[in-house]
């Protein structure tokens, strides 16, 4: 199997950056080694769709003496391949020339293999073992890499609470295993499905998976730990762990709800709807009210990550209420979404990475003008920003529209919560996607357009050509899967058949390229014929300009948009930008209080502007949590000075209380 | 006959039950040892009772162990330890004589209680000898809580310890009970000596504890 070859190349790549850590060509030898292996893993993902779609599996004589380690190359798993390793080889074609920018390379390059090895492990991985192996070995490398600027307190911070989110993760996995295993203990993922599970089993299964694996992905209220981390890391890991790891984290939800336990409960996918609609609608403002660029684009992880869950929820309602083929058109809009998301996430992450490189600064009110300094970039990032606001004919329309389409078909449930409930899940993601177009508005507007707001933005350079390369790249696919979607959708309708038991028509009633996954009427879309008379429009239209327009040539002062040339403090910032949204949301959901201090008349002291949020999750729920562990670990830690007699005592209550126990129930 | 060795059997361990209380009762750590000694005497004429009514040879073994470690040899180096670093010669107790007899009059209905329905199966004599050695193990733990001083701690450590040897001994066709025997005494000296050497070292360098709890950033 190729895979496990192209798998077992990033564990020598590891060893060889640690032995020549020292010498500046290893560390873009070894990024250049995985940008092969990770190509090589995407093709093999995508050969799996050009051949017979028969599962391939394979048996290795390690891991559990009496389980060995099982993998398994289905077409779900070579469909996250192909998602993790787009932007995989992207990351390391970046981290080619981006390595040899950070200030201790050698706390990154290592870790950069592990932590791609981990994640495909996780993917082919075929039982129990081996998943939450692979699982937390991308969980630990990636818990290094961020910790890997340990200089700075906060992403000390950032470590700590991914650890013990991730180590909550697990937690919850591991059960949610052991409880689909039985008590006959099959391990492996074949006896897994097969086994039946028992009422509560059943119910309990699906909530570990949801909080182990969203723990892992972001959803709310488990997301805390998502925007401090991935943030701190360097910008290519920042890409691949918001675009890639969180898509790992939906294979895990998908594998146990849709393959392993097989029948899940309709309202389990109500409640995966509502947690879906919350997490973006929370995700998005957190977006919007953010300065540091890689804490916005990190926040606006949370918010797709909430789209993708709308989206597996209604597949569960669907599937659950025997309309199958529904539930494939929400199944493929979800898995749709998940793949535009690590393109387009993983573009804007490194295009964060290329301002971060020119011009030291994450910050939205220190950056500016960048575009005419950076154009490559700057274009590429507005191509990533479009995409994720979900503009046509880019892929992100694409996926947001198939999931609009699904819940449009919400009537068609039997019950009548669900059948109210849909559309109100309806509004909350196209609020979610509205919001989501404004953020990137401020994002990319205040970063790259206007005037330079600091001495950093006037003098950046544009990066290295192997950053280009890598964001131009994905730029690429980015405007490629959004051009053909009836050939992607073709091919993840594979991914779903097994899932849902139905092939999904991606054209009922008209052709190649229009995608009506319904029916012609009810819904049509083809973005080959919008760009094209998208394209033959802005044609006409130059060519009309140039023809008809007057020859006659005119100079004369452009428009400064009422500001003047030498204070960039004038223009929009990425605070007024916000405001408006921030009075109408802000006030009810973070508290947001605005502080005006104008000093009297004659006084020459500034004017003041104080503003104070308030993180409701974290007040909320983390803190309190946090207060009541902290005090039980008091209590416990006075358990550390007691005497020698005292301990006895202790021990001597325990004897006598079980020797009771057992008289008792005789 | 078998009824008569069964009621001298009971009879005997009674006694090493009844040493168990006298422990409980003594003030001077003198008569501790003195009666821990006669526990363990006692102790020794189970074991080679029970060696002679089950005609097991080796228990004669454990008895001599018994008699010579625990009898002899184990009070008199601690009466040479009580004497040679000058410990105070009175029992300090941390709960009072009366009401930690009372605890054990407990410690020992609960043990008849738990042991006799549990054993129905086994024989007469089995069933009695292992409630009456439970309830020594308990009161020797009971003696190691209510007691402060090092000395009756190790003591209570070893009556427990002989309530052990007891269930064992009364158990028949038990393996191993002289190797049993051994591994225990050796591991009571370890302890004897362990705790002693602790305890002193915290009753008289108690400095060094505060020093160590500066350095460990306990207090400022």
């Amino acid at each position: 199997m190729t895979v496990i070859v192209a798998l077992g190349a990033f564990l020598p790549l590891a060893v060889l950056a640690i032995v020549g850590g020292a010498m500046a060509a290893v560390h873009r030898v070894v990024y250049a080694g995985c940008f092969l292996a990770a190509a090589a893993l995407a093709l093999s993902g995508l050969f799996f769709f050009g051949g017979p779609a028969a599962p391939q599996t394979l048996v290795l004589p390690f891991g559990l003496p009496w389980l060995q380690a099982h993998f398994r190359l289905d077409a779900l798993a070579a469909f996250f391949l192909i998602i993790v390793n787009l932007s995989a080889a992207a990351a390391s074609l970046y981290g080619v020339a981006y390595g040899a920018h950070l200030p201790e390379p050698r706390r990154v390059t290592p870790l950069f293999p592990l932590f791609l090895g981990g994640m495909n492990a996780v993917l082919v991985a075929d039982d129990a073992f081996i998943f939450l192996v692979a699982w937390e070995f991308m969980s630990l490398s990636s818990w290094l890499l961020v910790l890997s600027e340990h200089r700075s307190a906060e992403s000390r911070h950032a470590a700590f609470v991914y650890l013990v989110m991730a180590v909550f993760g697990t937690f919850c996995l591991l059960p949610a295993f052991g409880l689909l295993a039985g008590a006959g203990g099959g391990y492996a993922f074949d006896a897994m499905r097969a086994s039946e599970l028992g009422p509560v089993a059943a119910t309990l299964v699906v909530l570990l998976a949801l909080m182990g694996a969203g723990s892992k992905a972001g959803v709310v209220p488990l997301h805390a730990w998502l925007p401090l981390a991935h943030p701190a890391a360097p910008s290519h890991v920042s890409a691949l762990m918001s675009g890639v790891m969180t898509k790992v984290a939906i294979y895990g939800l998908v594998r146990v709800l849709f393959d392993l336990h097989g029948e899940v409960a309709w309202w389990w996918g109500a409640v995966m709807m509502v947690v879906g609609g919350v997490t973006a609608v929370l995700g998005v403002l957190y977006a919007l009210m953010q300065y540091d660029l890689k804490r916005l684009l990190a926040y606006s992880t949370v918010e797709n990550v909430g789209i993708v869950v709308i989206g597996l929820g209604l597949a569960i309602a669907f599937k659950d209420e025997g309309e199958a083929a529904l539930a494939a058109l929400a199944l493929v809009a979800a898995l749709y979404h998940a793949l535009n998301h690590s393109l387009f996430k993983s573009l804007l992450f490194l295009g964060a990475g290329a301002v971060l490189t020119a011009t030291g600064e994450r910050r939205l009110d220190r950056l500016g003008g960048l575009l005419h300094r950076m154009p490559t970039t700057g274009t590429a990032f507005l191509v990533g920003a479009a995409a994720i606001s979900a503009l046509p004919p880019l892929n992100g329309f694409v996926s947001e529209w198939l999931i609009f389409q699904s819940l449009f078909r919400g009537p068609a449930l039997a019950h009548w919560t669900m059948k109210f409930g849909v559309p109100v899940v309806g509004a909350m993601l196209a609020l979610a996607a509205a919001l989501a177009a404004a953020c990137f508005v401020r994002a990319f507007g205040i970063a790259f357009l206007g005037r330079p707001r600091s001495q950093v933005a006037s003098g950046a350079a544009e990066v290295e050509g192997a950053m280009l390369a890598a964001m131009v790249a994905l730029a690429v696919l980015c405007i490629g899967l959004g051009v053909v979607p009836v050939t992607v959708t073709g091919a993840i309708a594979a991914v779903a058949e097994p899932l849902t038991g139905v092939r999904l028509p991606t054209a009922v009633g008209l052709g190649w390229p229009w995608l009506s996954p319904v029916s012609s009427i009810r819904g049509s879309y083809s973005a080959t014929v919008v760009t094209l008379s998208g394209l033959a429009l802005i044609a006409l239209t130059a060519f009309a300009v140039r023809r008809f327009g007057t020859r006659a040539l005119r100079r004369a002062p452009a428009w400064d948009c009422g500001h003047r040339e030498d204070i960039p403090n004038a223009q929009y910032s990425a605070d007024s930008f916000a405001q408006p949204l921030r009075r109408v949301f802000g006030t009810t959901v973070f508290a947001a209080r605005e502080q005006v201090v104008m000093p009297p008349p004659g006084d020459i002291e500034p004017a003041r502007f104080t503003l104070h949020m308030r993180d409701p999750v974290w007040d909320g729920l983390y803190a309190p949590l946090a207060r009541v562990v902290g005090r039980l670990a008091d209590l416990v830690n006075r358990l550390q000075f007691l005497t020698v007699r005292r301990y006895l005592l202790m021990m001597f209550g325990t004897l006598v209380a079980l020797l009771l126990m057992v008289a008792a129930r005789q | 006959m078998q009824a008569l060795h069964f009621d001298i059997a009971h009879m005997i361990d009674a006694l090493v039950l009844m040493m168990g209380f006298g422990l409980l009762y003594q003030r001077r750590l003198r008569s501790v040892l003195r009666t821990f000694a006669f526990q363990a005497t006692a102790l020794a004429a189970a074991a080679a009772w029970q060696a002679y009514i089950q005609e097991a040879p080796h228990l004669y073994a454990t008895a001599a162990i018994a008699l010579f470690f625990k009898a002899i040899a184990v009070p008199m180096a601690l009466n040479w330890l009580v004497q040679r670093l000058g410990i105070h010669r009175a029992v300090e107790t941390a709960l009072g004589v009366g009401p930690s007899m009372m605890i054990g009059v407990v410690l020992v209905a609960l043990s008849i209680l738990l042991v006799l329905p549990v054993t129905e199966n086994a024989t007469a004599l089995t069933r009695e000898s292992l409630a009456l050695a439970m309830s020594v193990v308990l009161l020797g733990l009971l003696m190691m809580i209510t007691r402060r001083n090092a000395v009756t701690q190790v003591v209570g450590f070893m009556a427990l310890e002989n309530g052990l040897i007891l269930a064992a001994v009364g158990a028949k066709g038990m393996p191993l009970v002289v190797e049993i025997s051994i591994a225990f005494s050796v591991l009571v000296a370890m302890i004897l000596f362990g705790i002693f050497f602790f305890r002193i070292r915290e009753r008289f360098d108690s400095l060094d504890l505060h020093y160590l709890e500066f350095y460990r950033g306990e207090r400022q």
